[in-house]
Protein backbone atom coordinates (compact mmCIF):
# COMPACT_ATOMS: atom_id res chain seq x y z
CA UNK A 1 0.00 0.00 0.00
CA UNK A 2 2.74 2.34 1.15
CA UNK A 3 4.98 1.66 -2.35
CA UNK A 4 1.43 2.60 -4.31
CA UNK A 5 0.99 5.97 -2.80
CA UNK A 6 4.80 6.55 -2.68
CA UNK A 7 4.86 5.76 -6.92
CA UNK A 8 1.77 7.82 -7.58
CA UNK A 9 3.46 10.86 -5.57
CA UNK A 10 6.60 10.57 -7.62
CA UNK A 11 4.86 9.73 -10.83
CA UNK A 12 2.97 13.63 -9.94
CA UNK A 13 5.83 15.30 -9.30
CA UNK A 14 7.40 13.73 -12.55
CA UNK A 15 4.47 15.06 -14.71
CA UNK A 16 4.99 18.38 -13.04
CA UNK A 17 8.80 18.44 -13.99
CA UNK A 18 8.36 17.70 -17.70
CA UNK A 19 4.68 19.24 -18.32
CA UNK A 20 4.40 17.07 -21.31
CA UNK A 21 2.63 13.53 -22.12
CA UNK A 22 5.11 12.74 -24.38
CA UNK A 23 5.41 8.54 -24.72
CA UNK A 24 9.24 9.07 -24.63
CA UNK A 25 8.59 10.97 -20.76
CA UNK A 26 5.81 8.70 -19.67
CA UNK A 27 8.12 5.01 -20.08
CA UNK A 28 10.86 7.28 -18.82
CA UNK A 29 9.31 8.07 -15.76
CA UNK A 30 8.03 5.10 -14.74
CA UNK A 31 11.30 3.32 -14.93
CA UNK A 32 12.71 5.93 -12.64
CA UNK A 33 9.86 6.22 -10.71
CA UNK A 34 10.07 2.17 -10.23
CA UNK A 35 13.66 2.39 -9.54
CA UNK A 36 12.62 5.13 -6.63
CA UNK A 37 10.00 3.75 -5.43
CA UNK A 38 11.98 0.05 -4.37
CA UNK A 39 14.83 2.15 -3.05
CA UNK A 40 13.15 4.57 -1.26
CA UNK A 41 9.91 3.09 -0.58
CA UNK A 42 10.56 1.35 3.14
CA UNK A 43 11.46 4.89 4.28
CA UNK A 44 8.41 5.65 3.76
CA UNK A 45 5.64 6.86 6.11
CA UNK A 46 4.58 3.87 8.29
CA UNK A 47 0.32 4.58 7.53
CA UNK A 48 -0.03 6.05 4.22
CA UNK A 49 -3.98 6.28 4.76
CA UNK A 50 -3.53 9.66 6.63
CA UNK A 51 -2.67 11.15 2.85
CA UNK A 52 -6.32 10.12 1.58
CA UNK A 53 -8.60 11.73 4.69
CA UNK A 54 -9.92 15.17 3.46
CA UNK A 55 -9.84 17.01 6.67
CA UNK A 56 -6.20 16.87 6.97
CA UNK A 57 -5.55 18.59 4.02
CA UNK A 58 -7.93 21.34 4.59
CA UNK A 59 -6.31 22.24 7.97
CA UNK A 60 -3.04 21.81 5.80
CA UNK A 61 -4.57 24.94 3.23
CA UNK A 62 -5.17 26.53 6.62
CA UNK A 63 -1.35 25.98 7.87
CA UNK A 64 0.14 27.58 4.68
CA UNK A 65 -0.47 31.35 4.68
CA UNK A 66 -0.48 31.17 9.06
CA UNK A 67 3.09 29.73 8.37
CA UNK A 68 4.21 32.29 5.35
CA UNK A 69 2.95 35.26 7.30
CA UNK A 70 5.01 33.82 10.45
CA UNK A 71 8.01 34.17 8.01
CA UNK A 72 7.54 37.65 6.89
CA UNK A 73 7.41 39.12 10.40
CA UNK A 74 10.54 37.06 11.15
CA UNK A 75 12.09 38.18 8.27
CA UNK A 76 11.23 41.83 9.52
CA UNK A 77 12.15 40.87 12.83
CA UNK A 78 15.91 40.25 11.72
CA UNK A 79 15.72 42.84 9.37
CA UNK A 80 15.51 45.40 11.89
CA UNK A 81 18.29 43.54 14.32
CA UNK A 82 20.67 43.44 11.23
CA UNK A 83 20.12 47.05 10.61
CA UNK A 84 20.09 48.66 13.97
CA UNK A 85 23.66 50.36 14.70
CA UNK A 86 23.79 48.57 18.25
CA UNK A 87 22.89 45.15 17.47
CA UNK A 88 20.14 44.36 19.46
CA UNK A 89 20.80 40.48 20.23
CA UNK A 90 21.03 38.16 23.65
CA UNK A 91 21.44 34.97 22.50
CA UNK A 92 20.70 31.43 24.34
CA UNK A 93 19.89 28.36 24.34
CA UNK A 94 16.70 27.03 26.03
CA UNK A 95 14.32 24.20 26.37
CA UNK A 96 10.79 23.55 25.15
CA UNK A 97 8.52 20.48 25.59
CA UNK A 98 5.98 19.63 22.80
CA UNK A 99 2.89 17.66 23.19
CA UNK A 100 3.29 16.28 19.70
CA UNK A 101 3.79 12.43 18.82
CA UNK A 102 4.74 11.13 16.14
CA UNK A 103 7.84 11.64 14.25
CA UNK A 104 6.34 13.61 11.11
CA UNK A 105 4.75 15.86 13.16
CA UNK A 106 7.77 16.72 15.50
CA UNK A 107 9.84 17.36 12.13
CA UNK A 108 7.27 19.88 10.53
CA UNK A 109 7.34 21.67 14.23
CA UNK A 110 11.06 22.00 14.28
CA UNK A 111 11.31 23.50 10.64
CA UNK A 112 8.48 26.18 11.53
CA UNK A 113 10.26 26.84 14.32
CA UNK A 114 13.00 27.50 12.33
CA UNK A 115 11.61 29.54 9.74
CA UNK A 116 9.59 31.84 12.56
CA UNK A 117 11.01 35.06 14.59
CA UNK A 118 14.16 34.69 16.63
CA UNK A 119 13.95 30.74 17.42
CA UNK A 120 16.31 27.97 15.69
CA UNK A 121 15.77 24.24 16.54
CA UNK A 122 19.52 22.67 17.37
CA UNK A 123 17.73 19.42 18.64
CA UNK A 124 15.29 16.72 19.19
CA UNK A 125 15.30 14.72 22.26
CA UNK A 126 12.21 12.92 23.03
CA UNK A 127 9.71 15.34 23.74
CA UNK A 128 12.23 18.10 24.50
CA UNK A 129 13.60 20.19 21.79
CA UNK A 130 16.47 22.72 22.21
CA UNK A 131 15.95 26.17 20.73
CA UNK A 132 18.40 28.99 19.89
CA UNK A 133 16.71 32.32 20.72
CA UNK A 134 18.05 35.26 19.49
CA UNK A 135 16.49 37.68 22.40
CA UNK A 136 15.52 35.07 25.36
CA UNK A 137 12.61 36.36 27.01
CA UNK A 138 12.88 33.61 29.83
CA UNK A 139 14.61 30.27 30.60
CA UNK A 140 11.43 28.47 32.05
CA UNK A 141 10.54 25.56 30.00
CA UNK A 142 6.95 25.74 30.73
CA UNK A 143 6.62 29.63 30.03
CA UNK A 144 8.67 29.48 27.25
CA UNK A 145 6.86 26.11 25.36
CA UNK A 146 3.73 28.62 25.47
CA UNK A 147 5.77 31.35 23.52
CA UNK A 148 7.22 29.50 20.86
CA UNK A 149 5.44 26.36 20.10
CA UNK A 150 1.76 26.34 21.33
CA UNK A 151 0.55 28.86 17.93
CA UNK A 152 1.79 26.05 16.06
CA UNK A 153 0.98 22.61 17.81
CA UNK A 154 -2.86 23.19 17.55
CA UNK A 155 -2.62 23.16 13.63
CA UNK A 156 -0.17 20.36 13.17
CA UNK A 157 -2.05 18.30 15.28
CA UNK A 158 -4.90 18.30 13.39
CA UNK A 159 -2.72 17.76 10.19
CA UNK A 160 -0.86 15.03 11.50
CA UNK A 161 -2.21 13.24 14.37
CA UNK B 1 -2.41 43.51 -14.00
CA UNK B 2 -0.05 40.29 -12.25
CA UNK B 3 3.11 41.50 -13.99
CA UNK B 4 4.14 44.82 -11.49
CA UNK B 5 3.16 42.18 -8.59
CA UNK B 6 5.66 39.87 -9.44
CA UNK B 7 8.09 42.32 -10.02
CA UNK B 8 7.66 43.58 -7.02
CA UNK B 9 7.98 40.86 -5.23
CA UNK B 10 11.04 39.99 -7.16
CA UNK B 11 12.61 43.43 -5.75
CA UNK B 12 11.64 42.26 -1.96
CA UNK B 13 13.11 38.83 -2.84
CA UNK B 14 16.45 40.59 -3.74
CA UNK B 15 16.41 42.59 -0.87
CA UNK B 16 16.24 39.97 1.83
CA UNK B 17 18.91 38.33 -0.20
CA UNK B 18 20.95 41.19 0.52
CA UNK B 19 20.21 41.86 4.04
CA UNK B 20 20.75 38.17 4.76
CA UNK B 21 24.64 38.19 3.06
CA UNK B 22 25.07 41.70 5.41
CA UNK B 23 23.68 39.71 8.42
CA UNK B 24 26.09 36.87 8.00
CA UNK B 25 29.09 39.58 8.20
CA UNK B 26 27.38 41.68 10.93
CA UNK B 27 26.52 39.11 13.50
CA UNK B 28 29.25 38.33 16.42
CA UNK B 29 28.91 34.15 16.13
CA UNK B 30 28.12 31.09 14.14
CA UNK B 31 24.74 30.67 15.97
CA UNK B 32 23.68 33.96 14.87
CA UNK B 33 24.53 34.04 11.69
CA UNK B 34 23.46 30.87 10.79
CA UNK B 35 19.98 32.19 12.24
CA UNK B 36 19.90 35.59 9.90
CA UNK B 37 21.27 34.38 7.27
CA UNK B 38 19.14 31.04 6.58
CA UNK B 39 15.57 33.00 7.77
CA UNK B 40 16.65 35.49 5.16
CA UNK B 41 17.79 33.98 2.33
CA UNK B 42 15.44 31.26 2.35
CA UNK B 43 12.18 33.76 2.25
CA UNK B 44 14.21 35.89 -0.80
CA UNK B 45 15.21 33.31 -2.87
CA UNK B 46 11.46 31.60 -2.01
CA UNK B 47 9.80 35.26 -3.09
CA UNK B 48 11.63 35.11 -6.30
CA UNK B 49 10.56 31.80 -7.09
CA UNK B 50 7.16 33.15 -6.46
CA UNK B 51 7.88 36.41 -8.65
CA UNK B 52 8.79 34.18 -11.51
CA UNK B 53 5.64 31.85 -11.11
CA UNK B 54 3.81 34.74 -11.25
CA UNK B 55 5.36 36.90 -14.12
CA UNK B 56 5.34 33.18 -16.41
CA UNK B 57 2.30 31.59 -15.30
CA UNK B 58 1.42 27.44 -16.03
CA UNK B 59 4.33 27.41 -18.35
CA UNK B 60 6.76 24.65 -18.15
CA UNK B 61 9.06 27.12 -16.47
CA UNK B 62 6.70 29.16 -13.50
CA UNK B 63 5.69 25.08 -12.36
CA UNK B 64 9.38 24.25 -12.16
CA UNK B 65 10.00 27.72 -10.39
CA UNK B 66 7.12 27.02 -7.82
CA UNK B 67 8.86 23.76 -7.57
CA UNK B 68 12.22 24.78 -6.59
CA UNK B 69 10.47 27.56 -4.07
CA UNK B 70 9.11 24.33 -2.27
CA UNK B 71 12.02 22.19 -2.37
CA UNK B 72 14.28 25.30 -0.53
CA UNK B 73 11.39 25.79 2.00
CA UNK B 74 11.38 21.99 2.65
CA UNK B 75 15.39 21.69 2.82
CA UNK B 76 16.83 24.53 4.16
CA UNK B 77 16.07 24.74 7.32
CA UNK B 78 17.25 20.76 7.90
CA UNK B 79 20.72 21.78 6.51
CA UNK B 80 20.86 24.94 9.03
CA UNK B 81 19.52 22.58 11.87
CA UNK B 82 21.92 19.97 10.53
CA UNK B 83 25.13 22.56 10.49
CA UNK B 84 23.91 24.04 13.90
CA UNK B 85 23.96 20.56 15.43
CA UNK B 86 27.38 20.09 14.27
CA UNK B 87 28.96 23.31 15.23
CA UNK B 88 27.58 22.37 18.77
CA UNK B 89 29.05 19.29 18.60
CA UNK B 90 32.48 20.47 17.16
CA UNK B 91 33.07 22.77 19.87
CA UNK B 92 32.49 25.94 18.71
CA UNK B 93 32.12 28.69 21.93
CA UNK B 94 29.14 30.64 21.45
CA UNK B 95 29.41 34.85 22.10
CA UNK B 96 30.28 36.55 25.53
CA UNK B 97 27.36 37.64 25.46
CA UNK B 98 25.02 34.99 25.87
CA UNK B 99 22.50 34.24 28.40
CA UNK B 100 21.99 31.16 28.97
CA UNK B 101 23.22 27.30 27.55
CA UNK B 102 21.11 24.27 28.25
CA UNK B 103 22.48 22.60 25.82
CA UNK B 104 25.69 22.73 27.39
CA UNK B 105 24.56 22.03 30.08
CA UNK B 106 22.87 18.40 29.91
CA UNK B 107 25.01 16.91 27.05
CA UNK B 108 28.04 18.68 27.02
CA UNK B 109 29.01 18.87 30.42
CA UNK B 110 28.99 22.52 31.65
CA UNK B 111 28.15 26.12 28.92
CA UNK B 112 29.84 26.19 26.00
CA UNK B 113 29.79 30.17 25.79
CA UNK B 114 33.14 32.51 25.65
CA UNK B 115 35.09 33.71 28.29
CA UNK B 116 35.29 37.34 28.20
CA UNK B 117 38.69 38.84 27.69
CA UNK B 118 39.42 40.89 30.45
CA UNK B 119 40.46 44.34 30.25
CA UNK B 120 43.71 46.26 31.30
CA UNK C 1 16.71 46.27 -14.65
CA UNK C 2 18.52 42.85 -14.87
CA UNK C 3 21.85 44.61 -14.60
CA UNK C 4 21.35 46.15 -11.18
CA UNK C 5 19.39 42.92 -9.87
CA UNK C 6 22.84 40.82 -10.76
CA UNK C 7 25.01 43.65 -9.27
CA UNK C 8 22.65 43.75 -5.89
CA UNK C 9 23.52 39.25 -5.80
CA UNK C 10 27.21 39.48 -6.69
CA UNK C 11 27.49 41.97 -3.81
CA UNK C 12 25.78 39.66 -1.55
CA UNK C 13 28.28 36.87 -3.16
CA UNK C 14 31.05 38.88 -2.21
CA UNK C 15 30.07 39.10 1.39
CA UNK C 16 29.34 35.33 2.04
CA UNK C 17 33.27 34.85 0.28
CA UNK C 18 34.15 37.75 2.79
CA UNK C 19 32.99 35.51 5.49
CA UNK C 20 34.49 31.84 4.07
CA UNK C 21 38.09 33.49 4.05
CA UNK C 22 37.78 35.77 7.03
CA UNK C 23 35.54 33.40 9.81
CA UNK C 24 37.72 32.42 12.89
CA UNK C 25 36.30 28.34 12.77
CA UNK C 26 35.22 25.62 10.39
CA UNK C 27 31.76 26.14 11.14
CA UNK C 28 31.59 30.09 10.09
CA UNK C 29 32.85 28.92 6.78
CA UNK C 30 30.43 26.35 6.23
CA UNK C 31 27.64 28.72 6.88
CA UNK C 32 29.65 30.86 4.23
CA UNK C 33 29.34 28.27 1.25
CA UNK C 34 25.46 27.00 2.63
CA UNK C 35 24.04 30.48 2.31
CA UNK C 36 26.05 31.19 -1.13
CA UNK C 37 24.70 28.35 -2.89
CA UNK C 38 20.86 29.33 -2.10
CA UNK C 39 22.26 32.78 -3.24
CA UNK C 40 23.03 31.07 -6.38
CA UNK C 41 20.06 29.45 -6.70
CA UNK C 42 18.25 32.50 -7.10
CA UNK C 43 21.18 33.93 -9.51
CA UNK C 44 20.21 30.80 -12.05
CA UNK C 45 16.81 31.52 -11.67
CA UNK C 46 16.34 35.30 -12.39
CA UNK C 47 18.82 34.09 -15.57
CA UNK C 48 16.05 31.56 -16.66
CA UNK C 49 14.23 34.70 -16.25
CA UNK C 50 16.23 37.28 -18.05
CA UNK C 51 17.69 35.42 -20.68
CA UNK C 52 14.36 33.33 -21.38
CA UNK C 53 16.17 29.66 -21.36
CA UNK C 54 14.02 27.72 -20.06
CA UNK C 55 17.15 24.16 -18.92
CA UNK C 56 17.97 27.23 -16.60
CA UNK C 57 15.22 26.45 -14.40
CA UNK C 58 15.97 22.47 -14.73
CA UNK C 59 19.90 23.77 -13.46
CA UNK C 60 18.40 25.84 -10.58
CA UNK C 61 16.82 22.69 -8.79
CA UNK C 62 19.67 20.45 -9.45
CA UNK C 63 21.56 23.24 -7.68
CA UNK C 64 19.79 23.65 -4.92
CA UNK C 65 19.29 19.65 -4.54
CA UNK C 66 23.59 20.01 -4.35
CA UNK C 67 23.62 22.98 -2.20
CA UNK C 68 21.68 20.81 0.35
CA UNK C 69 23.53 17.25 -0.15
CA UNK C 70 27.23 19.14 0.27
CA UNK C 71 25.82 21.09 3.52
CA UNK C 72 24.26 17.91 4.78
CA UNK C 73 28.23 16.19 4.05
CA UNK C 74 29.67 19.36 5.72
CA UNK C 75 27.45 18.88 8.89
CA UNK C 76 28.45 15.80 9.07
CA UNK C 77 32.13 15.95 8.82
CA UNK C 78 31.81 19.05 11.86
CA UNK C 79 30.13 16.35 13.94
CA UNK C 80 32.87 13.54 13.25
CA UNK C 81 30.89 11.38 12.56
CA UNK C 82 31.61 8.82 8.90
CA UNK C 83 29.45 9.80 5.92
CA UNK C 84 27.58 6.15 6.08
CA UNK C 85 25.21 6.30 9.20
Amino acid sequence: MRYVIYFIIGFCLWLLLTLSVNLDHLVAGIIVVLLGTIIFGGYFTDKPIKFLQLHRLFWLIIYIPVFIWCMVKANIDVAYRVLHPERPIKPGIIKIKTTLKTNIAKVFLANSITLTPGTMTCEIDGDYLYIHWIWVQTSYVDKASRIIARSFEKYLRRIFE
Amino acid sequence: MISPIGWIIIWIGVFFDILGAVGLVRFPDVYNRLQASTKCVTLGTFGIMIGIFLLKGFSPMGIKALICGGFLLLTSPVAAHALMKGSLHFGTKMWKGSVVDKYGEDKLGGEQIEKPKEEK
Amino acid sequence: MSSIIFSILAIGGFLCLYRIYQGPSISDRAVGVDIMGILFVGITALSALFYDLSYLMDLSITLAMFSFIGTLALAKYLEKRSLDD
